[in-house]
């Protein structure tokens, strides 16, 4: 396969662009100077030299353990479950949690194939075994695959002895009353606060 | 400029996968047009006005605009909540398994209302039964006739002879039981057949869902019924269904 022709099949490999949009970017990688194109080559090649799994929580690092991992000023005894690392720093923004992560690189989805044994919940499970760990919170997203992991895992997690919790489910901010679906509104109901 | 052509109709969410940046194709198996899918933009973000009612295993009432190349969800009302189906494991699983199966046994723009009607039914069935497993079997069972498949019971599929009550084997390749004689000339998987378990493929074969959830069957006769309809079922799909692992595993099969 020619050259440019090879640039197109694998930037259509990657999720979300298309055939059209493939050839956009070989075409613009084409046109623009040497400086781009080594530039993302030398990013692409860097990646996937140094980063590298942690291997206390998983998440994508330079260094093993992460910075949060290694972080001793952060609350060891809670570990909040999430399915993908770009989860991690949406968390850390909102600037209300302080405590471990563990990233189990995707969710339990039967219809797909993927299973419990292909993600990360054997290392979560080691990890809480003997551990000063007295709380675990499952921030999987909320939808049907996200609902089964947290069941799946809360059902292994139990029998530790671990307090299990998960965010609240409820309305979004700048969402309309009048478009919520029915779970969405009955659990935000449910969980409704004093004023 | 033409304008869009739109359609109503109410329908099942059988599954969904990502689309781009936050969008999500949808697979429905609607009553009037069987199995369709369409795209819900931006049903990936939190404040997304559709994404919360086309989870799958939702029953909802949809306004779908057709494109030239993918359909468009314009509107979604939840018909039906199906709340075992969200709330515990082993019945979602369940849930999954049976849209899972619709999914396989259906193409797409042929309507079956009567494949519609038995997953509403099952869905509603999982909310009131705690043996998901026998509604797993009674489904199989009454998809697969419905499909055209419906396995042959009571006469011998190689030469067509009555067969009377006892214990024979089930051709996956020919669809039903046969006699021994006619064992050696029948093409795909053997399976054995308990004679309890044939007289329970019977019974479904004519039950309603209160008549099949009456039933009690021991652990035997589930099994050997479990292995019959399942190993026929990944014949005529030419796989085992992925859902079906994951329904064993949390001890709904």
């Amino acid at each position: 396969m020619d050259p440019v022709g090879r640039l197109v099949e694998e930037f259509h490999k990657l999720p979300g662009i298309g055939p059209k949009t493939a050839q956009r970017l070989a075409y613009h990688l084409i046109r623009s100077g040497d400086d781009a194109s080594h530039s993302l080559a030398d990013a692409i090649r860097a990646v996937k030299q140094q980063i590298v799994l942690c291997s206390t929580c998983a998440n994508v690092t330079e260094t093993d353990p992460c910075r949060l991992c290694r972080d001793s000023s952060r609350d060891s005894s809670t570990i909040c479950v999430v399915e993908e690392p770009m989860d991690v720093p949406a968390l850390e923004r909102t600037g209300a949690y302080n405590g471990s992560y563990h990233v189990l690189h995707g969710v339990i989805s039967p219809m797909n194939g993927i299973r419990a044994d292909d993600l990360k919940i054997a290392s979560l499970l080691e990890r809480l075994k003997g551990s000063e760990v007295t709380e675990v919170v499952l921030a999987m997203n909320p939808n049907l695959e996200g609902e089964a992991t947290s069941m799946y895992i809360h059902g292994l997690i139990s029998p530790l002895g671990i307090k299990v919790t998960r965010p609240a489910r409820g309305l979004p901010v700048g969402g309309d009353l009048e478009y919520a679906d029915e779970v969405t509104l009955g659990r935000a109901l449910e969980g409704r606060q004093e004023f | 400029m033409a304008r869009t052509k739109t359609y109503d109709t109410q329908g099942v969410v059988l599954k969904h996968m990502r689309l781009g940046e936050a969008d999500r194709i949808v697979t429905l198996y609607t009553v009037d047009r069987g199995k369709v899918s369409a795209v819900v933009k931006g049903a990936r973000r939190i404040t997304s006005r559709k994404g919360g009612f086309l989870q799958p295993l939702s029953h909802v009432r949809v306004s779908i605009a057709e494109g030239r190349t993918l359909d468009q969800v314009m509107e979604a009302e939840t018909v039906a909540i199906y709340r075992a189906a969200r709330e515990d494991l082993a019945r979602m699983s369940a849930g999954l398994y049976f849209a899972e199966l619709v999914d396989g046994f259906s193409v797409d723009g042929a309507a079956n209302p009567s494949e519609f009607h038995l997953l509403v039914g099952a869905l509603h069935a999982l909310d009131c039964t705690g043996d998901p497993e026998r509604l797993a079997r009674y489904f199989e069972t009454k998809l697969l006739s419905i499909a055209g498949f419906g396995p042959e019971m009571r006469q011998c599929v190689g030469c067509g002879m009555d067969l009377p009550a006892g214990d024979y084997t089930f051709s996956c390749g020919e669809g039903g039981l046969v006699g021994a004689e006619c064992r050696s000339r029948c093409e795909g998987p053997l399976v054995h057949a308990s004679m309890n378990a044939i007289k329970v493929v019977r019974f479904f074969q004519a039950a309603d869902f209160s008549q099949a959830l009456d039933l009690r069957l021991t652990d035997g006769v589930m099994g050997n019924l479990r292995q019959v309809l399942g190993r026929y079922i990944a014949h005529v799909l030419e796989r085992e269904p992925r859902s079906a692992e994951f329904m064993r595993l949390v001890g709904s099969a």
